[in-house]
């Protein structure tokens, strides 16, 4: 019998393309689509999805929990857990569209929350701590139910399929964001799970991520210490925990956050100026177990930005341009080419090399 | 009644090689071999040989070989010959039977029943002849706080470490034990590799206090040459509360072995037998061990790393977690192969657990309780290879201790006679004649390729599992597949069995 995700390990070749306006103008979900579809064949269709951010301004101030439900019986006990949790501005199905090649698709549900202040202050938890534990006691304890994007004014869409079809599925045509990124997936097991697809969320930080890093278990072993739970075993959970652990819990800036994913070598370390070199020890000597090696490339998304990192020895490609405001990420040339065939610059970061992008009034958005 | 006991081993002479040159003769400080002069020819008395091949070795028309007896007692498979004569040398003496260097019965070796992953297709292994493959880490506590100054850079609030360009490190050996040659190599190879060599705990001879950077200085229930310069001379300090050859029991140094010149550097007296006590008299439960963890501390600064060395027994995880909560920055454990000078036969052979299991359940429980990184994590007893230092740290280690394998690359044959201080490679022996034997100059060179070969294996298997930091190998255990072992030993050893893919 072929097990779910998240009972065995399941590393991944893929897709990624990402974009931002600078100026936060907000851009359709087409663009996306049309961009990962040119790399087709980066994809096997067992996993595609998209992440939207500024995609919700009516609802800026709730959560929006995305969740996939096998029936309406998960549905019925994960309602009744989010109501003794939460205030529910709003819920609705989300809207989809058929298409043939998306088949066997879970019932699909969003809610906008924010956390009932008494449960908050009885939990001595910081907001942001207490919806990322409820979002994992839903995951964990339900059966059934799964939440798969859990930000302010950001959201996750994914599913089993070729991307470009995951995107029209969801009719991501009608929403516009100002930042969005997306995942094409190659996985080298065949689970078919929806809940397995990319990108994967916490709060509002979602990773799209190409490659299988070699150092999988020292990572998880090490991260599952501070309360994290690898119940998907995928590379881009692991990585999104690390992230979350570093910049959320341990207060470490992006550039410090890459400098312990993708660390530059000792040798490289050793020929920089005395500043970098002793910042960049440091952070060696605090976060070892936290280096992450073997081939990957990311982009990260988060409320005002985008950031992308390859590791050290840029085993997978990333390619970075800019027209104007707009910045895009992607894995190939062509995926940019696509959606700006003339943009003012094109260029190929460094192995390690974090590229951070971000809106020029990150306050406007929160 | 003093019955004659066959021995073990014969030595067998080529009558028509041997040229009577008495080069054995001269060498071999058991005297077995003597020259005839009434027929001229060469002599052996295999009641004295010990099996230490130096005859062997330094034979120019090689006529020498040492083989197994094949005097046998009537077949046992209860009474074998060796413990029958074990019961009759006890009979004649009533003593306890002393053994050297580590436990040598056939109990199972977990390293040999683990293999190591590789990558194909999915992740590109990585050629470590063309790209960077970092063997270099830091031990010690990892649980900084993260602080910044005005312009919002960090501050480093890292407890001090050390600094090593391999995951190696020269185990305990004490000046005393061993030779002052030994001592010099360990010292000077360390220096070279930018590792560490540990005193054991038989002070630090004054010659050595300038390699003291590169020096790991112990602190044992006997306190022998303890005082603030050797506490100030070292890189680190190592509270010795167990050894993996004989836990539960303190150090043994006989007499014959205490020169004028170990006399000096243990501050004892010469010519009397050395037997540290079996626990330290000021810790009695761990909240002592954190006292002498801070005493220690206190007494140099907290400029140090203090490292505490405990023998694997069946508790040790909870006693590690105790350890990990003391202060200590590193923990090291000593399996139950490891060596020593000299032990107890029966305790060598049978008292503490394979490094192994231990260290999968210690590096485990530091994990179930958060605290890893409180600590890094030495292991020692036996690593054998570079493929059981893989495994190692794949298990959870930081880094490994390597004593007997540091002591074959300077000619040891792991004879297991060190207790008699008759040395014939200059090792294990006072004796001006015999120390000399071992050149310093050759014997931290062959330390120094012994490292190096082992950190360039260690490179090359790192890089076919694409893995470019040893860091990122520590605690990997999906790198280690189990074959040969039952549920029981995969679930303590935390890995899966060959075949079951990730």
């Amino acid at each position: 019998m072929l097990l779910r995700e998240g009972q065995f390990r399941n590393p991944s070749g893929c897709a990624v393309s990402g974009i931002i306006d600078r100026s936060g103008k907000r851009m359709s979900g087409e663009c996306m689509i049309r961009s990962i579809s040119v790399m087709h064949d980066r994809s096997n269709g067992l996993g595609g999805g998209f992440a939207g951010y500024g995609i919700y301004p009516h609802y800026k101030d709730f959560y929006a929990f995305h969740l996939f439900f096998d029936g309406k019986g998960a549905q019925a006990e994960t309602e009744a857990f989010l109501g003794r949790h939460f205030e529910i501005a709003y819920s609705s199905q989300i809207q989809t569209r058929k298409i043939p090649s998306v088949t066997d698709e879970p019932l699909i549900w969003r809610y906008f929350v924010t956390p009932l202040s008494r449960k908050l202050a009885d939990s001595h938890l910081d907001e942001r701590e207490y919806v990322v534990r409820c979002a994992n006691r839903v995951n964990v304890q339900i059966a059934g139910a799964y939440v798969f994007s859990c930000g302010k004014n950001m959201g996750i869409f994914k599913g089993v399929g070729f991307p470009e079809d995951i995107g029209r599925f969801y009719r991501l045509e009608e929403y516009e964001g100002y930042a969005w990124t997306c995942h094409g997936r190659y996985p080298t097991n065949t689970p078919g799970w929806w809940g397995g697809a990319h990108p994967f969320g916490l709060l509002d930080f979602s990773v799209v991520h190409n490659g299988e890093i070699s150092s999988y278990d020292a990572n998880r072993r090490y991260i599952e210490m501070f309360g994290y739970k690898c119940t998907l075993q995928t590379d881009t959970e692991v990585i999104t925990y690390i992230i979350d652990y570093l910049v959320r819990k341990r207060g470490l800036t992006l550039q410090e956050t890459a400098h312990v994913i993708a660390a530059s070598f000792w040798s490289t370390i050793a020929d920089k100026d005395k500043e970098s070199r002793e910042q960049e020890t440091l952070l060696r000597r605090m976060f070892p177990s936290l280096l992450v090696t073997g081939p990957f490339s990311i982009i990260l998304g988060y409320t005002g930005g985008l950031m992308s990192l390859g590791d050290r020895l840029k085993l997978r490609s990333m390619v970075c341009a800019e027209k104007g405001d707009v910045a895009y990420l992607a894995s190939e040339e062509s995926a940019i080419r696509e959606i700006c065939p003339q943009p003012d610059k094109v260029y190929a970061p460094a192995g390690g090399e974090p590229v951070i992008y971000e809106l020029y009034d990150k306050e406007a958005v929160r | 009644m003093n019955l004659y006991i066959q021995p073990e081993y014969e030595v067998v002479r080529d009558e028509s090689r041997c040229i009577a040159c008495r080069v054995c003769e001269r060498q071999c400080a058991n005297l077995v071999h003597s020259f005839d002069a009434e027929t001229g020819k060469m002599k052996s008395d295999s009641t004295l040989c010990v099996n230490c091949h130096r005859c062997v070795c330094v034979c120019p028309t090689h006529a020498l070989k040492i083989v197994k007896s094949d005097d046998t007692y009537k077949v046992n498979g209860n009474w074998s010959n060796q413990t029958i004569n074990e019961v009759y040398r006890q009979a004649n003496s009533g003593g306890v039977l002393l053994s050297s260097m580590g436990n040598p019965k056939e109990y199972p070796v977990f390293w040999d029943k683990m293999l190591i992953n590789a990558s194909q297709v999915t992740n590109p292994p990585i050629d470590p002849l063309r790209e960077p493959m970092e063997t270099k880490l830091w031990l010690g506590k990892r649980t900084a706080q993260v602080k910044r100054d005005k312009k919002g850079k960090l501050i480093n609030t890292l407890a001090p470490q050390l600094e090593l360009k391999a995951p190696i490190l020269f185990s305990a050996m004490s000046y005393g034990s061993i030779s002052y040659n030994a001592h010099e190599s360990l010292a000077r190879a360390a220096e070279e590799l930018g590792i560490y060599y540990n005193t054991g705990e038989g002070g630090l001879h004054k010659d050595f206090y300038k390699y003291g950077k590169n020096t790991i200085v112990q602190v044992a229930s006997g306190r022998f040459g303890v005082y603030k310069d050797y506490l100030d001379a070292a890189a680190a300090i190592e509270i010795k509360m167990g050894q993996g050859a004989k836990p539960g029991i303190g150090g043994h140094l006989p007499g014959t072995k205490i020169s004028a010149d170990v006399s000096e550097t243990r501050m004892i007296p010469q010519g009397i037998d050395a037997i540290s006590p079996a626990p330290h008299h000021d810790i009695y439960s761990i909240e002592d061990l954190r006292q002498l963890v801070y005493s220690l501390k206190e007494a140099t600064d907290y400029k140090k790393p203090v490292i505490v060395k405990i023998a694997a027994v069946h508790n040790c995880a909870a006693i590690a977690s105790g350890i990990a909560r003391s202060g200590a920055d590193i923990i090291a454990i000593d399996g139950y192969r490891g060596g020593t000078g000299a032990a107890p036969t029966r305790i060598r052979d049978n008292v503490g657990i394979p490094i192994e299991l231990a260290l999968a359940q210690v590096d485990e429980r530091l994990r179930e309780e958060g605290i890893r990184d409180e600590v890094s994590i030495i292991v020692g007893g036996s690593i054998r290879s570079s493929a059981d230092l893989v495994k190692a740290i794949a298990l959870g280690a930081d880094a490994c201790y390597i004593g007997t394998a540091a002591l074959l690359a300077l000619g040891c044959h792991l004879c297991r006679t060190c207790h008699e201080g008759k040395c014939n490679w200059g090792i294990a022996t006072q004796r001006p004649d015999l120390v000399k034997r071992l050149n310093p100059d050759v014997g931290y060179k062959r330390l120094v390729n012994l490292v190096t070969a082992w950190n360039h294996e260690l490179q090359e298997m790192m890089g076919g599992m694409g893995i470019n930091s040893v860091e990122a190998l520590r605690g990997n255990r999906l790198m280690l597949r189990g074959i040969g072992l039952t549920d029981t030993e995969l679930s303590v050893l935390g890995i899966k069995y060959a075949g079951q893919s990730m």
